[in-house]
């Protein structure tokens, strides 16, 4: 049987793995190279790194980060942030990427999803998709698209959101609930099962992991395909491989 | 002794991943060429036919690189691994794009995931992404080493259905159990990807480099 994938995120700016990874037998923690090796050595199913790169000037130090890692590292490795254009797509292929991660400018410029899904195939272009509720208790569920950290509404209803993206191609949706980022109370479950549902393709489930049974959650619950988190591992809370015991424990089919 | 090893380059997929980890794995006096001259690849000891994409789009690119010819003689007369689309296209026909004529040095088919759910009665996802287990059908060399029911990384919407039964090395379960794994005397093919499928997948990688077929 086909694995729920564990993937751990990493976010980069300017080559540095930002908010705080804590491992004691890493020398360099910050070295994205070194957390990616110690993940794989975990048994993480793919790694995804996230961009978050201000200044365009650093912007190239990601593709250095994914060609170190690639020419090591043999699981798939998916890289997201900053992709605008056919040629970020490209250059990220060529340095060892798998997948690259379509988000904002998916949003602004749809047609850009279909040519890079037409030039490069579907395996190869995940759509992120950042979602918010916009009802209020008692209404039916309704989540929104938005932009800029979760910050500005687009108004576009993230359900139908999700379904365009995969008849423009996407191979996969990265899906963020901007409710649930960062509180580790568990991902946004309805959420996620209102979008794996609506669509053909695998879904990643992402935002507000905090302990191992909201992991097990976003696959039974959510229906999930597989389950990102970056905090819970970054922190030494829980390796992957305790991650995957533990899934595995709950009846959760996993590689381990 | 060192070896050479073509990897096909004919434009479609991220050859980086497939060059990357056979380099790892080849010996360091080997010499792995990412490459779509058909003389390179006719010329070298072993080669790899990776690929991703439509069938359409390959069969096009294998064309327009004039790569029919070596491919197929590569394919009877020297090690030669299949990755991905460059197993599929071995096949006589595929379902996609409205049908596809392929490369025909095996009949049988190309087919396209039936609609189906798993046991708590969610629908399995198109494409199949991730990693599933490899049944071991057949005693192989490349299976040396990698303990039957492995995971492999798998990323596809089609599978072949091979007329010849006696090609299949390995089977996997998607909705339905399909050929994953085709062998027949120098050639070796997988559904799967070795390259993305960690320890396991160098293994298969090593053991290929190390086959004298």
């Amino acid at each position: 049987m086909l694995a729920k994938r564990i993937i751990p995120c990493l976010d980069v700016d300017a080559g540095r793995v930002v908010k705080g990874v804590q491992f004691v037998d890493i020398r360099d923690a910050g070295d994205p190279v070194e957390v990616a090796r110690r993940y794989n050595r975990e048994g993480a199913d793919e790694i995804t790194f996230l961009d978050i790169t201000a200044s365009s000037d650093d912007r190239e130090t990601i593709v250095h980060v994914v060609e170190q890692v690639a020419s090591e590292v043999f699981i798939p490795l998916t890289v997201g942030g900053g992709i605008r254009k056919a040629d970020d797509v490209r250059r990220m292929l060529n340095a060892g990427a798998d997948k690259v991660a379509i988000n904002t400018a998916a949003v602004f410029n749809p047609e850009f999803v279909k040519e890079a899904t037409t030039r490069f195939g579907s395996q190869c272009i995940v759509v992120a998709i950042d979602a918010k509720r916009t009802s209020a208790e008692g209404e039916p569920d309704k989540w929104e698209i938005f932009t800029h950290g979760g910050r500005k509404p687009t108004g576009l209803d993230a359900i139908e959101w999700a379904k365009k993206m995969v008849e423009y191609g996407a191979g996969e949706i990265l899906l963020t609930s901007m409710d649930r980022d960062g509180t580790k109370i568990g991902f946004d479950l309805a959420l996620t099962r209102a979008i794996s549902d609506a669509v053909t393709v695998p879904v990643i489930a992402s935002g507000g992991v905090g302990n191992l049974q909201h992991l097990v959650d976003g696959v039974v619950q959510g229906g999930a395909d597989a389950v990102l988190a970056a905090s819970i591992f970054h922190f030494a809370e829980y390796s992957i491989e305790e991650a995957k015991q533990f899934m595995a424990d709950q009846g959760v089919e996993v590689r381990l | 002794m060192s070896k050479s090893i073509a990897v096909i380059d004919y434009g479609m997929g991220n050859l980086r991943s497939v060059s990357k980890a056979i380099e790892h794995v080849a010996g360091a006096g080997d010499q792995v060429h990412v490459t779509d001259n058909p003389e390179l690849i006719l010329n070298a000891d072993r080669v790899v036919f990776p690929g991703q994409g439509a069938a359409r789009d390959c069969m096009a690119a294998i064309s327009d690189h004039h790569l029919n010819r070596a491919v197929l003689e590569a394919a009877k007369t020297k090690p030669f691994l299949g990755i991905c689309m460059g197993m599929q296209v071995l096949m006589s026909f595929s379902e996609e794009n409205q049908g596809t004529p392929l490369m025909g040095l095996f009949e049988g088919q190309v087919r396209h995931f039936p609609e189906s759910r798993d046991a708590d009665g969610n629908r399995l996802k198109i494409p199949q992404m991730g990693w599933n287990q490899v049944r071991q059908t057949l005693d192989h060399p490349l299976w040396e080493g990698i303990d039957d029911e492995t995971r492999f990384y798998f990323v596809h919407s089609y599978y072949i259905d091979p007329d010849d039964r006696e090609l299949v090395a390995g089977t996997t379960d998607y909705g339905i159990p399909f050929t994953s794994v085709i062998a027949r005397d120098n050639l070796f093919a997988t559904q799967f990807h070795p390259e993305k499928s960690a320890d396991a997948g160098l293994r298969l990688l090593q053991n290929f480099v190390n086959w004298d077929s």
